[in-house]
């Protein structure tokens, strides 16, 4: 009945459910990195900086919010691009692009915290 | 010529009111190839403004309530004109009809202990008059029609009935031997001309209170199936009776329901007086609506009406409180806003008898079947059935009363949908329709694209309104119908020649309109000869010069003949079958 | 007053236009936008549009006035006209079949995909099934629904997905039956709501509840469709 071959998620619960858990994943994260700055930013050296971003805490928080950032991303996207690119083939590229960009920035981002 | 386009059902019911969708979803049921076609899109029919209720003995507010006590009710309202085998049968059935509807998710109000919510309405009884007001209308809050209307559309959604939706009948088909075997419409949307043929063809396109300037009825309700039959030479039963509502709010002619009163709200003059203690000392406001309507019209004539002009009077409900406003009667409360401005919580509305509903109709028997009169005997018109308003079966006779309306539709919707199903399940055999029958039926339409120098319809419906309502209202004189009745003779030759500028074919509302006014005029005309010629007052028929009911000669139909333009008389059945017989007597309440 | 209306005959117009009319209304009296069309067919019987009840409850006459949909004939002019014109359109987001009239067999389709009937398989005794004023309750601001679309054309989720979203009005329905105590098929109809566009597409934009002429509120039908797709599937 619905062509959902290119959602993410089984079901629109699933889709619901990752969207608000995503949302609060980076909310949280937000909270903690805004924060973070706010005690520490008045004269915030790079050692400092590097020295919070490499605690094994952040690192997997900052990871859990890559992911939660390129979930909440495609379910946003892809809805925007069933709501308004018409064109079957238009749709595909656009969304192929955003595909490959968020691999490429999950990628990116997994390199630079742990490198490799 | 050319050909036109054919569709063949084995039934296509014409219209998709209540009477209608019942007739079809019956038939769609046994899997006959069955058609409901309509003018607007089913939800659209005007059942979808019934307020108050379907008035059915199914024993919920009273355990012992009785349909024998709904059929003396019915037999006395109707001033003894209906034929009680059908209100019989009526009476009888309809607890089984209304608990289909239950079943098919009609969300009726409830009782704490879970039943179906009755209230009092006029003209109820308990012990065939003798045990005091009965509260048997069956009520989904105050928008009864819309709920029934909706679940009917929905159930007939479920089996799959194949509607023919925006579908304008134009006239009956008959082949060489007499039979109807279908009808000429257009599609509305597409300005198509179809001939759709049936071998049974049925009436359920409801009333015509159009015909009056000021009237409770939809734009819709212009009597097509009436036009239709008259135009075809069947004769018309009791067209003199019209059901002036007592409520209608005051200058927009849109109703209030009588689940009003039958909640405990009254009727008050310019003196704050409860006025109808005086005509009627029992059942006050809940009288026959006739009686009602007369009282409302002589306080008004009498110079006790309220307003500037004293033209009205006031329906008092504040007393009722907000919650059963609100809980009891929301519609009224939105529509008493929006038409009268008026918060009923506060301050009574200003209501005035409308126009609301024909008794009369075509003739049918209880299977729906359409009877004519040939050397004073019934005859079944083969292939033609009415029910609902368009039917004069006849179960309301000269007054119908309140929530029986809903209960005729579904009974006789669903008994003609029986009985056409055993038909068909029999074999139905006619002879096709040949070109000339169908050019016959073409006649009008052709007519009506052709014409060039005639008037238009706008001009033409104001004249034949005002015509109706000066002259054919709630209080009728001879000398005043006679002039009437010359006024319609001129007008219908105005209106058989009307023509329209727009010959368009895509959605031409102009078109329908006019068709729908030759409708109105048929129907016009026929009230006019039936109600000059009924020389007595009985039930809606109230005449000055013969203010008097007279059993003598009047205790009869009257059947109007088309082609004469004359009046017969036509006997009233008084042999139920499993009750004793109600015999005619004074009528108070 | 000027009032400006949308034409389009697909017979002899090549694209719809406004076309301005003068209309005299009479003194003293508050018409409704309806009132105002049939004065304007009385003197150009061309102009079409749907009609039928005039009180609000067949839902015939949607239409767009002045930037809002409503029904013309419970809508006074006073309360729609600005800077003393009246300005009507066809319900947006519907193919116009002529003039005011629109083509509603999407918005028909999707109401009927909700199988917007009682299912219960049950047999039936020979009285009615109860129901107790409670459950009947939650009926209330569900079942008067009168399908005059004006939500669903003014709801860019169905604009935009009018084949796959279900809309407010279809939603409203679907919600109407699960709401019912004698309904028996909750899961099933739950089953056919639960992928990305049928229900998940309301943006909760909430322009249904805003112009639903009987005052009825969808976002909040559709927003216990959610919560019963979550609660069945945790």
């Amino acid at each position: 009945m619905v062509t959902n071959v290119l959602n993410y998620g089984r079901s629109g619960v699933h889709d619901w459910v990752m969207q608000r858990f995503s949302a609060l994943v980076l909310a949280a994260y937000t909270l903690v990195m805004v924060g973070w700055l706010v005690l520490n930013g008045s004269d915030l050296t790079f050692s400092q900086w590097q020295g919070f971003m490499s605690q094994t805490w952040v690192r997997i928080f900052t990871l859990l919010a890559i992911l939660s950032l390129a979930g909440h991303a495609w379910i946003g996207l892809w809805t925007v691009a069933t709501d308004y690119l018409k064109k079957g083939a238009v749709r595909v590229a656009f969304l192929g692009a955003v595909a490959i960009s968020l691999f490429v920035y999950v990628v990116w981002g997994i390199s630079i915290l742990w490198g490799f | 010529m050319t050909a036109l386009r054919k569709l063949s059902f084995d039934a296509v019911v014409i219209g998709g009111g209540g009477a209608g969708m019942r007739a079809s979803l019956q038939m769609a049921q046994s899997g006959f190839k069955t058609a409901c076609l309509t003018k607007v899109f089913p939800t659209r029919s005007h059942t979808v403004s019934a307020q108050g209720g379907i008035t059915c003995a199914i024993a919920s507010a009273d355990p012992n309530d009785d349909w024998r006590w709904h059929m003396y009710d019915t037999v006395k309202g109707s001033d003894y004109i209906g034929d009680q085998d059908a209100i019989e049968y009526m009476c009888s059935v309809g607890p089984e009809a209304v608990f289909e509807l239950e079943h098919m998710g009609l969300p009726f109000s409830r009782f704490e202990n879970g039943r179906i919510y009755q209230r009092p309405f006029g003209g109820q009884s308990k012990d065939f008059g003798h045990g005091g007001q009965a509260a048997r209308t069956c009520a989904a809050a105050d928008r009864t029609g819309h709920a029934l209307l909706h679940t009917l559309f929905q159930n007939n959604v479920k089996h799959d009935t194949t509607f023919l939706n925006e579908w304008f009948a134009v006239d009956l088909v008959r082949n060489q031997d007499g039979v109807v075997v279908g009808v000429i419409a257009i599609e509305i949307e597409t300005g198509e001309v179809v001939f759709v043929e049936s071998k049974a063809t049925v009436l359920a396109t409801g009333g015509a209170g159009r015909i009056y300037a000021s009237t409770t009825n939809a734009h819709i309700n212009t009597g097509d199936g009436i036009g239709m039959a008259l135009r075809a030479g069947y004769p018309m039963q009791d067209m003199e009776m019209w059901q002036f509502h007592p409520t209608g709010i005051y200058g927009a002619g849109t109703l209030v329901t009588e689940g009003c009163r039958g909640e405990g709200g009254y009727l008050i003059n310019k003196d704050g007086e409860r006025f109808m203690e005086r005509y009627a000392p029992n059942a006050k406001d809940l009288a026959g609506r006739d009686v009602v309507a007369r009282s409302m019209m002589t306080e008004i004539l009498e110079g006790r009406g309220c307003g500037e002009q004293g033209d009205h009077v006031f329906l008092k409900l504040d007393h009722l409180g907000k919650d059963i406003l609100h809980s009891r009667l929301p519609g009224i409360t939105e529509l008493s806003k929006t038409f009268a401005h008026v918060d009923p919580v506060s301050a009574p509305i200003p209501v005035v008898p409308t126009c609301h509903y024909m008794m009369g109709g075509l003739p049918t028997n209880i299977h729906g079947q359409a009877i004519m009169q040939v050397d004073g005997e019934d005859q079944v018109i083969p292939g033609l059935y009415a029910c609902g308003e368009a039917a004069c079966v006849s179960v309301h006779g000269a007054n119908r009363l309140g929530g029986n309306s809903l209960l005729d539709l579904v009974v006789f919707g669903r008994a003609a949908g029986l009985f056409i199903e055993e038909q068909l399940q029999q074999g139905i055999e006619y002879r096709a329709a040949s070109e000339d029958d169908v050019d016959r039926a073409m006649g009008r339409l052709n007519a009506l694209d052709t014409n060039e120098n005639g008037e238009d319809t706008a001009t033409l419906k104001r004249e034949l309104q005002n015509c109706m309502q000066n002259y054919f209202g709630v209080f009728r004189d001879g000398e005043f119908m006679k002039k009437g009745r010359d006024e319609l003779t001129g007008l219908g030759e105005r209106i058989a020649n009307l023509s329209i500028t727009d010959k368009s074919k895509a959605f031409n509302t102009a078109r329908m309109e006019a068709l729908e006014l030759q409708n109105l005029f048929e129907v016009a005309e026929s009230t006019a000869i039936s109600a000059d010629e009924r020389t007595e007052s009985r039930g809606a028929h109230s005449r000055r010069d013969f203010p008097v009911r007279d059993d003598a000669t009047w205790l009869c139909h009257s059947l109007y003949d088309p082609t004469t333009k004359s009046l017969s008389k036509r006997g009233v059945n008084f042999t139920p079958k499993t009750v004793e017989t109600f015999e005619p007597k004074e009528r108070t309440y | 007053m000027l009032v400006s209306v949308y034409r389009y005959n697909p017979e002899t117009d090549r694209e719809p236009y406004m076309q301005n009319v003068d209309v005299s209304l009479p003194e003293g009296k508050d018409l409704m936008v309806l009132d105002v069309l049939n004065l304007i067919k009385e003197k150009d019987q061309s102009l079409s549009y749907r009609r039928s009840c005039r009180e609000g409850v067949c839902g015939s006459d949607g239409m767009n006035m002045n930037g809002k949909n409503g029904l013309a004939c419970i809508t006074p002019v006073s309360e729609v006209v600005k800077n003393g014109k009246l300005v009507v359109r066809p319900l947006p987001g519907l193919p116009v079949v002529r003039d005011l009239v629109v083509d509603m067999a999407i918005f028909y389709k999707q109401y009927q995909r909700v199988k917007p009937y009682l299912q219960n398989s049950s047999p039936a005794s020979g009285r009615e099934r109860l129901q107790s004023p409670e459950e009947r309750a939650k009926l209330d601001g569900l079942y008067e629904c009168i399908l005059c679309a004006c939500c669903s054309t003014s709801c860019p989720s169905f604009w935009w997905n009018p084949e796959k979203f279900v809309g407010p009005a279809g939603l409203l329905q679907a919600y109407r039956f699960l709401a019912d105590s004698r309904d028996e098929a909750t899961d099933e109809r739950l089953s056919e709501l639960d992928d990305p566009f049928s229900v998940f597409r309301c943006r909760g934009i909430m322009n249904c509840v805003s112009v639903c002429p009987k005052g009825l509120n969808p976002t909040k039908a559709i927003g216990h469709i959610r919560d019963m797709l979550l609660s069945r599937a945790t």
